[in-house]
């Protein structure tokens, strides 16, 4: 079965890759584009909505919604480098704009939503080549993509594909990392003891370099880290797979 | 100490700063859980057949509430027909002074309890006991902390706080002539010796019910230590007490159910005792009670029943996978929680019995990661509810179906959100700030301590995505 050739798609850049790191928005426009794909950057896109959400002001988050629906509203896939604000797009909105006018669009622009990692390895298929020195990775997948996306094998398919690479996952993987958004400042304490724990499970795994393809476990995780002193960078996926596989440092 | 309260939101951050700073009481919860975990996965090798097996039993439970008026009275008339004797409690306090009630009818002396998390609901041991009753505990882990004078820390295990040198201890101390013993077999000897001894004197037996079957009549009860056996069956009264949502259409709708239970909660294929109890002795048998009695409590089930998403609370058949699979009850225990029914059932449940002007803040010990909703055997969205419940804490909507609805609204954080709503929803604004958070990084605010207590400080980058677009986008044109 072939899917119609996609010319063109939408990204969404997520708020945290804008201001933290940028180079995996870079990175995921030029993946796109070496397939061949127009990729098209509404400017007026700031943040999917999830931090009032998740802290229950719907109105805030609602607000927000609308302009994402509305802004993205031409039939093309939503390309998005994070599996929470995917899943906000794919699975929140429709029922967070159930009583609107947009209820519709919403519904549209869900069905439409693809995590990145998601869309290179199943809809485009990419195969890749391995640029790169041998090196040690510890991949860890976010509870958004692991669960509500279900993209978990997607990201750990791409990476497979890299001769150099060896992968690993650290010990009890699919647990939370403890960000949670709000639920790191709000429950500090618990928030600190599970990223601990994921700390020390990714530590035992003497991996050279960290990836996820979510930031606010990247930011959780490798703060902590630095705080410990580990010498164990860390980098969004998007990044590390555009490197790896023959992208100059965008 | 533990104990439960009815107003769980007080102190709450100093019982999460005292479980957390335990590491005796952090190992054991994390060996207990792994342990419980690793048993259930091995139940459901096939993951297929489990998520069918999911839809299935949440199609049961969704089927019962949605008639569950109709239900209760079928089940009334058809546990009449069978001799159980059916009363009704719209609160906690109704239910006691029925329970009551039925004892001192019957000059109830000596009473036994099969492990039911319906009265620890009702704090039936307190009532019994104002009114003069000692009720024991039949169940090991019960009797071990009723014993300690503490409250159940799990639903399926309520011991599970406690290791084996604190109970050989505690065993040591309160039952006459025991030796002091780690070994797990003689422990459970002693704690026998006592229950037997209980059972036999008893009058009467209370016990939870995990399904009530409307097509017959019928109260199903599932254990594993043949307490719940003997608690129905030894004395001559038998109360049998649970909420109103756990009636079942028919008894075909059982084995499904009973295929997700055991393995949920235990990691069992099914449980060593499984109780369907009909009705009193008959006149041609020799033994069994000679009264049986179904309490039926509402307490608060009504209006969760009301709304239309919250419903799903009440197909929970309390299994309780997913504290099991909650990092957070598995880091903090369930005493933290302060409630009857802690980890995620409980953060969804007790905010709706409490309002949420006394349990709302338990819905803020979540970090939305979804591995309770994705181990629920009867699909509860539990994420979803304790977001909804957050939602409802903060909603100045006076048509909200919760109790003590926003009373969690703090003028500060509403006023950070609608700042945040009036930068997101202005593009230009957004790239100002983030050009300022990139560009003058030191302009910025401090980060909550809450945050670099933990870790090292957030670092933006020197310039943002969407600046590097507008440039690649320059380079583009044609
Ligand atoms: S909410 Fe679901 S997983 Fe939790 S105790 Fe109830 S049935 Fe079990």
């Amino acid at each position: 079965m072939n899917a119609p050739a996609i010319h063109r798609v939408y990204l969404f850049g997520t708020c945290l890759i804008d201001v933290f790191h940028p180079r995996a928005g870079m990175a995921a426009v030029r993946l796109l584009e070496r397939e061949g794909i127009e990729v098209v950057f509404p400017e007026e896109q700031t943040c999917c909505g999830q931090p009032p959400y998740n802290s229950g002001y719907d109105d805030e988050a609602r607000a927000v919604a609308r302009q994402v629906v509305r802004r993205f509203n031409e039939p093309i896939p939503v390309i998005v480098p994070s599996g929470s604000c995917a899943g906000m797009l794919r699975h929140h909105y429709p029922s967070l704009l159930a009583d609107g006018p947009l209820a519709e669009a919403a519904q549209d622009l869900a069905a439409r939503t693809y995590e990145l990692h998601e869309f290179l390895n199943r809809v485009l298929q990419v195969t890749w080549q391995d640029h790169g020195d041998p090196v040690k990775i510890v991949m860890h997948t976010s509870c958004s993509a692991r669960r509500e996306m279900g993209v978990s094998e997607d990201g750990l398919a791409l990476l497979k594909q890299l001769k150099g690479v060896d992968v690993c996952e650290p010990e009890n993987a699919e647990a939370c990392c403890g960000f949670g958004g709000t639920f790191a400042v709000k429950m500090s304490d618990i928030s600190a003891a599970m990223a601990t724990d994921k700390c020390s499970a990714i530590r035992a795994t003497e991996a050279d370099q960290l990836l996820s393809s979510d930031c606010g476990c990247l930011l959780n995780i490798d703060g902590m880290l630095r705080k410990q002193g580990a010498n164990l960078p860390a980098e969004h996926l998007a990044e590390f797979l555009w490197k790896r596989t023959g992208g100059d440092t965008p | 100490m533990s104990g439960f309260t009815d107003h769980p939101d007080q102190d709450f951050g100093v019982r999460i700063h005292d479980a957390l700073g335990d590491a005796e009481l952090r190992e054991s919860f994390h060996g207990a859980m792994t342990f419980l975990r690793d048993k259930r996965r091995a139940q459901f090798p096939d993951a297929d057949a489990l998520e069918t097996l999911r839809d299935s039993g949440a199609a049961i439970r969704d089927r019962a509430l949605a008639q569950l008026p109709d239900l209760l009275e079928q089940l009334e008339d058809r546990c009449r027909h069978n001799g159980i004797q059916v009363h009704w409690a719209e609160t906690a306090d109704d239910a006691n002074r029925i329970i009551t009630g039925l004892i001192r009818a019957v000059n109830g002396q000596r009473i036994v309890k099969g492990k039911s998390m319906a009265t620890e609901e009702i704090g039936l041991n307190t009532a019994l006991e104002d009114a003069g009753f000692t009720c024991l505990e039949s169940d090991m882990g019960e009797y071990i902390v009723q014993q300690a004078h503490e409250t159940p820390s799990h639903i399926i295990m309520p011991a599970i706080h406690r290791n084996k040198a604190s109970i050989a201890r505690q065993f040591a101390e309160q039952i006459p002539d025991t030796p002091y013993t780690e070994d797990v077999d003689e422990l459970i000897g002693t704690g026998r010796r006592v229950l037997r001894r209980a059972f036999a004197e008893a009058d009467v037996g209370i016990s939870g019910v995990n399904f009530a079957i409307a097509e017959t009549g019928t109260l199903c009860l599932v254990e594993n230590e043949g307490n719940g056996r003997m608690s129905t069956t030894v004395p001559d009264t038998h109360i049998a007490v649970m909420g109103i949502e756990k009636v079942i259409e028919k008894l075909a709708d059982l084995p499904d159910l009973m295929r997700l239970l055991p393995r949920s909660a235990t990691g069992q294929a099914i449980t060593t005792y499984v109780n369907m109890i009909s009705g009193p002795r008959r006149e041609d048998e020799c033994d069994g009670p000679r009264q049986v009695h179904l309490v039926l409590i509402d307490n608060g089930r009504s209006r969760i029943y009301a709304d239309r998403q919250l419903r799903a609370t009440l197909r929970c058949i309390r299994c309780g996978a997913c504290m099991n699979h909650c990092p957070v009850y598995e880091r903090l225990g369930g005493h933290a929680y302060g409630t009857v029914y802690p980890g995620p059932i409980g953060q969804v449940v007790m905010p709706q019995l409490f309002g949420l002007d006394h349990a709302g803040k338990l819905t803020q010990a979540c970090s939305l990661n979804g591995a309770c909703g994705e181990v629920c055997p009867v699909r509860i969205p539990l994420p979803d509810l304790i977001r909804r419940l957050r939602h409802e804490g903060v909603s100045a909507d006076p048509a909200s179906p919760v109790r003590g609805h926003g009373r969690q609204r703090r003028v500060s954080e509403a006023l950070i959100w609608r700042a945040w709503q009036w930068i997101h929803t202005r593009p230009a604004v957004y790239r100002l700030v983030t050009r300022a958070a990139t560009r003058a990084r030191r302009l910025l605010p401090p980060l909550p301590r809450a945050w670099t207590r933990h870790r090292a400080p957030l670092e933006p980058a020197e310039r943002s995505f969407q600046e590097w677009v507008r440039h690649h986008k320059k380079d583009h044109r044609p």
